[in-house]
């Protein structure tokens, strides 16, 4: 039996961890604790009005029965109503996401710039015309052409105070493989360090520089001069 | 010469009152789970969801309550809706006996029934011992495991859940595990998944330990021991006391949380010994 018990934590361990390419529903609860929500019932993959949802079967890389979509395939078409919101009996979807605007599914990350259309100086801005949230989640950044010298280029820039993680842009983007995809929000997003802090922020905060606007700096001449 | 089990309550009762609870547990098998598929087959959403959670008509929520509970245990404090879905699912198995599940809703049973209906007809006898209390381990475990690890541990495996869950939407792998279930019934142990390690049945067999539906060997004194109703009860230990034990002062009340009240004793019997009843009015 402790074996068993053994096996099973392993097996649960094990795929407990979601995929890089699996993404939640809108406004489900973070890792382990959708995992201690969710009944796998499919109820929210039944509300799901474009098939965007699936359960995840043994062995696939998504806890079994839960569900998750891939977003190059069926993105979320962020309905106004959330219908797999309204469906979901437990509250592993969270009935706190007010707003599909807010919901935080993922986020995108333009990973390839090598081959990004934009990046090459192109004009391709599909990843930008398709975004639900056009000109907040993705905006484009002028920068100069440095291969022809006098061109601009529109640099696809995600802000992730904006993107909600549907996946419009990964399904959108015209490459063979996309060069814009989403990861769900523990691989994308970095952390500061808990003890730092943006010395620009902190002033604005106080009102004024906490440490004194000039700092005068030993110039460290072997004489020991400081002049 | 000896007769194959139930022949002679076809010969005397006829076909259909010797076949009567099988065959109206396969329909009941099968409606339920054609109604959860209707939805996502056809359009006709009569029931969403599956066993682990379902809106019944757009109004009646109904919830697995052994899930509910490993999800509670594992954390997390349901929804209303969940929690209206496993009193409406508790309070019909406390009813009508709580492995009903397993005979009448469960479609592994339809899996395990057919593997111990090969053995009998291909004549398959050796079999493992196993101890039919690991089921009550396992429920311990299932329900232990998620407090340490935070999340419902069972549903990662649960072959009930997986099955009904990937007949409507999708199996993938599932098939596997199902395949084993299957050849481990028909060729290693006899009644082994249903009667021996389900943590499930052993749930809904806690939940249905007193409830009101109950079979019953009332007319035991008719008995002619043919043993027809052992060869076919899946759990034939609970049989021998209600059938044998008159002079003991034994209940010819089966009133244990063993009995799935499947019925098929009843159907097998030539000589009615068996009966439904109620258990305040018998």
């Amino acid at each position: 039996m402790a074996v068993a018990g053994v096996g099973l934590a392993a097996y649960t361990a094990k795929s407990s961890g979601l995929d890089a390419r699996a993404l939640r529903p809108p406004g489900a609860l973070n890792g382990i604790d959708f995992l201690s929500a969710c009944v796998r019932c499919g109820l929210c993959v039944e509300a799901c009005p474009y098939d965007t949802l699936k359960l995840a079967t043994l062995f696939e890389p998504v806890t079994t029965g839960t569900p998750f979509f891939e977003a190059r395939s069926v993105p979320c078409e962020m309905c106004e109503d959330i219908p797999c919101q309204t469906a979901c009996p437990t509250g592993a979807i969270s009935p706190d996401l007010a707003s599909i605007d807010d919901a935080k599914m993922g986020l995108a990350v333009l990973i390839d710039q090598e081959n990004c259309l934009n990046y090459q100086g192109l004009r391709c801005d599909i990843c930008y015309q398709v975004c639900p949230v056009m000109d907040e989640a993705i905006t484009l950044d002028i920068r100069r052409n440095e291969r022809t010298g006098h061109h601009a280029m529109f640099i696809p820039t995600v802000h992730s105070d904006a993107c909600t993680g549907c996946g419009k842009c990964e399904q959108a983007c015209p490459l063979e493989k996309e060069a814009i995809k989403v990861l769900p929000l523990e691989i994308a997003k970095g952390e500061l360090g808990h003890h730092y802090r943006w010395g620009w922020k902190e002033k604005e905060k106080a009102g004024e520089s906490l440490i004194g606007e000039m700092l005068e700096l030993p110039h460290g001449l072997p004489s020991g001069d400081t002049k | 010469m000896r007769l194959p089990v139930g022949a002679r309550a076809t010969q005397v009762n006829g076909f259909f009152n010797a076949h009567k609870y099988l065959i109206l547990r396969r329909i009941s098998q099968l409606t339920i789970l054609m109604l959860f598929m209707l939805g996502p087959l056809a359009g006709v959403w009569i029931i969403k969801g599956n066993l682990s959670a379902s809106l019944f008509l757009e109004t009646i929520p109904m919830s697995d309550p052994f899930v509910l509970l490993q999800s509670f245990v594992a954390g997390h404090i349901p929804e209303t809706t969940a929690l209206i879905g496993a009193a409406i699912v508790t309070l019909v198995y406390f009813g009508l006996g709580g492995r009903v599940f397993c005979s009448w809703v469960c479609p592994v049973n339809v899996i395990t029934d057919l593997a111990h209906w090969l053995r009998r007809k291909l004549k398959i006898r050796t079999s493992t011992k196993l101890s039919p209390n690991i089921r009550w381990y396992l429920l311990l475990l299932s329900l232990v495991m998620p407090l340490i690890t935070g999340t419902i541990i069972w549903e990662q495996v649960n072959p009930v859940s997986l099955l009904h869950r990937g007949l409507i939407f999708t199996m993938g792998l599932g098939w596997f595990l199902v395949a084993a279930i299957f050849m481990f019934d028909f060729l290693l142990v006899e009644r082994g998944w249903c009667g021996h390690i389900c943590p499930m049945g052993a749930f809904y067999n806690a939940l249905g330990k007193k409830s009101i539906v109950r079979v019953d060997a009332s007319s035991r004194d008719k008995c002619d021991k043919c043993m027809d109703c052992f060869a076919v009860c899946p759990e034939p230990q609970i049989l021998k006391g209600p059938l044998f034990g008159a002079d003991k002062g034994q209940s010819s009340l089966i009133d244990t949380g063993d009995c799935t009240n499947c019925g098929r004793c009843i159907d097998v019997c030539s000589e009615k010994v068996f009966e439904i009843k109620n258990r305040f009015t018998r």
